[in-house]
């Protein structure tokens, strides 16, 4: 059974939208990240899951409950938010048993609560300090001990992360998983960030303008992104993407001294259509200028990485990166070949930016004319 | 900017100091003349150095003045009209701020022109309603016909009617709507992050719940600088409470200062006049004093 169902959603600011009907099955237990640029709708569409924002069409259900009228408070909602929200004005201990005062929990068993809670969020040290005299990762803690406390069904989380340095994201990462593995409720996370989304997520939802481009594992949408918005937003550096067109050789032309065979059997219907060819930065490799089955590159700029290093190459005004583990022997203005293996390169309609599944093993799909 | 050069912080200090000299010259002719006996007092020009019948002064005020009496009921007047401008005014900019209904935008906006609208200036008008709190209502029922239909129904004529003519409710209800407090609770209620009011939401407070656990806490500082600027100027007030009290068991210690100020050809002392007007004037001096630190805090409104 599902635990959250959402159904044809939409979101409208007057005449503004801003979700365009979402569809969405969230299991129990699971772990959902919502990735997305700002302003994609994702925290809108999380903030009508947790009841802060009206729902202008469609159904939201959790737990089999029709929950679109229903008050925040009755949803079974728990939400971190980006600022974290706590009250300035009570203890850590206050704020995180907050919710059990208000539900009424008598005062014993709130204590006890608050305590077991603390411990879980490592915060027994620090029960009666304000938040005003913690750390950014500390607040974080309190936050989600909010969270916690009340055993909801649901745990929301808008954007957590965002406001912490680097080092401290990765161990709130850490924690964040370790703790769904051990309350094992239903989590929605919504982040811009796609390292956080590929860590946290059984899977992840890719959403752009207010609808969803993708819903899969992070692998699926590492390896197979469904739309070329996919493709580009997920990965770091982003995808590399070239605007051409098939020849009747199954053969992409980006131009003339830039080709790419492409495998297995291209369906008929995309012969002379124009279509983005993307390849990943770690699936080109550089080799030296002129090798058989090269495109011909200069290198623009190479970005030092520590563990590799990118090397920024252009294909006649149009960027194009290569990841590389090894030293890079190459420099700044060097005229290089960018090998690309056609087993690794994804295919877009130029005009939707769907995924194009040409590859042999793959049966053709048509595209939408 | 901050300009710092010798001259110019010489000039500043100058000026500050002649100001502080402006204002505290009154104060200190009050003092000195509140020590001096009958003959001192009225001599040209009157000595500055102060003389030795302090205590006899203050204790003939108190006693002609029936300042126990007054300064009670000036500390409740003050008191509690401060502390209603604070409940009312937090009330109704939680309102203006926080829900949306129709017509909000202009419920803030009469409640901001009654700012262009002193006491002072609809004195009359209040007075009437002050002498039949139940008069508008009544007024009402007349135009819309109500009272003509009730009469002929059942042969009672409907005469509402609730003076507060020499009462304290009277003295004080009139007093404790503030635009200015509302304006104030307006500020800092903007001020109060979204989240707190959505995570108060998710933990499954009410608006009333919110209200009384967060919001009034977190205004403190505002709540305290509210209530010391207006307990001064409740204290200070002299024309409502001289109009609306004739009997003297509510009249304040402000207008009662009206008593001790020798009339034209009666006995001039002034000492006893000024000692009066030092003993109504410590109170407001002492709340501010005892509240400054808040109150500084309060209007400009650090947020951590």
């Amino acid at each position: 059974m599902s635990s959250i169902a959402i159904k044809g959603v939409k979101k409208a600011y007057a005449k503004n939208a801003v979700v365009h009907g979402v569809d969405l099955e969230i299991a129990t237990g699971e772990f959902i990240v919502i990735l997305g640029p700002s302003g994609c709708g994702k925290s809108t569409l999380l903030r009508m899951i947790a009841g802060l924002e009206d729902i202008s069409g469609g159904e939201i259900w959790i737990d089999g409950k029709l929950v679109n009228k229903m008050e925040p408070r009755a949803r079974g909602c728990a939400m971190v938010f980006q600022n974290y929200a706590l009250y300035p004005h009570m203890t850590v201990a206050e704020n995180i048993g907050y919710a059990l005062k208000v539900a009424g929990v008598p005062k014993a068993e709130r204590m006890k609560r608050v305590a077991a809670t603390a411990k879980v969020v490592g915060l027994e040290a620090f029960l009666d300090r304000r938040p005003a005299a913690l750390s950014g990762g500390q607040r974080q803690r309190v936050a989600m001990g909010r969270a916690i406390v009340r055993e909801p069904k649901v745990f929301l989380f808008d954007e957590p992360l965002s406001n912490l340095d680097a080092k401290l994201r990765v161990a709130m990462r850490a924690e964040i998983r370790r703790l769904h593995r051990r309350l094992g409720a239903t989590s929605v996370f919504v982040t811009h960030d796609q390292t956080e989304a590929m860590t946290l997520g059984d899977r992840l939802v890719v959403m752009n303008g207010g609808r969803i481009e993708q819903v899969g594992t992070p692998a699926e949408v590492y390896n197979r992104p469904a739309t070329r918005f996919v493709a580009n937003f997920v990965g770091s550096p982003s995808m590399n993407l070239m605007e051409g067109s098939i020849d009747r050789h199954g053969v992409f032309v980006y131009d003339e001294q830039r080709r790419i065979p492409l495998p297995g059997a291209i369906d008929a219907r995309l012969v002379g259509h124009k279509v983005t060819l993307g390849v990943r930065a770690e699936a080109a490799r550089l080799v030296a200028a002129g090798t058989p089955g090269s495109l011909p590159a200069t290198v623009d700029f190479i970005e030092e990485l520590g563990a590799g290093r990118v090397v920024h190459t252009d294909f006649d005004g149009l960027s194009f990166a290569v990841a590389l583990s090894d030293p890079a022997a190459f420099e700044t203005g060097d005229t290089v070949g960018v090998m690309i293996d056609p087993a690794d390169v994804h295919l877009f309609s130029a005009e939707s930016g769907a995924r194009i599944n040409a590859l042999a093993q793959l049966p053709p799909v048509p595209v939408a004319s | 900017m901050v300009e710092r050069t010798p001259i110019f912080n010489a000039i500043c200090q100058i000026v500050l100091f002649i100001g502080l000299l402006t204002v505290l010259l009154p104060f200190v002719i009050v003092i000195v003349a509140a020590t001096h006996d009958i003959r001192a007092v009225n001599t040209v020009p009157m000595s500055m150095v102060p003389g030795s019948e302090l205590f006899t002064n203050l204790h003939e005020a108190w006693v002609r003045a029936d300042l126990g009496r007054k300064l009670l009921n000036s500390f409740l007047f003050a008191g509690t009209v401060a502390a209603g401008k604070v409940l009312l005014s937090s009330m109704a900019a939680f309102a203006i701020v926080y829900f949306r209904f129709p017509g909000r935008m202009l419920m803030f906006w009469l409640i901001f022109i009654t700012l262009m609208l002193p006491l002072e200036v609809r004195i009359v008008p209040t007075y009437a309603v002050a002498a039949n709190a139940l008069a508008p209502f009544q007024a009402i029922l007349n135009i819309t016909g109500i009272t003509w239909l009730i009469q002929t129904v059942s042969g009672l004529q409907v005469k509402l009617e609730w003076g507060l003519l020499n009462s304290y409710t009277g003295l004080i209800l009139p007093l404790v709507a503030t635009a200015t407090g509302t304006f104030l609770y307006r500020q800092f209620y903007l001020t109060v992050p979204d989240e707190l009011a959505e995570a108060a939401k998710m933990d499954g407070s009410g608006p009333v719940r919110f209200f009384v656990d967060i919001l009034f806490p977190l205004s403190k500082p505002n709540m305290i600088a509210l209530f010391t600027i207006m307990f001064v100027w409740s204290w200070n007030q002299y024309l409502w409470p001289m109009l609306i009290t004739t009997d003297p068991n509510f009249g304040i210690a402000v207008t009662q200062l009206k008593h001790l100020i020798p009339s034209e050809f009666g006995l001039p002392d002034w000492n006893v006049a000024m000692a009066g007007t030092l003993i109504i004037m410590a109170p407001p001096l002492i709340v501010v004093i005892l509240m400054q630190r808040w109150f500084v805090r309060g209007l400009i409104s650090t947020e951590k």
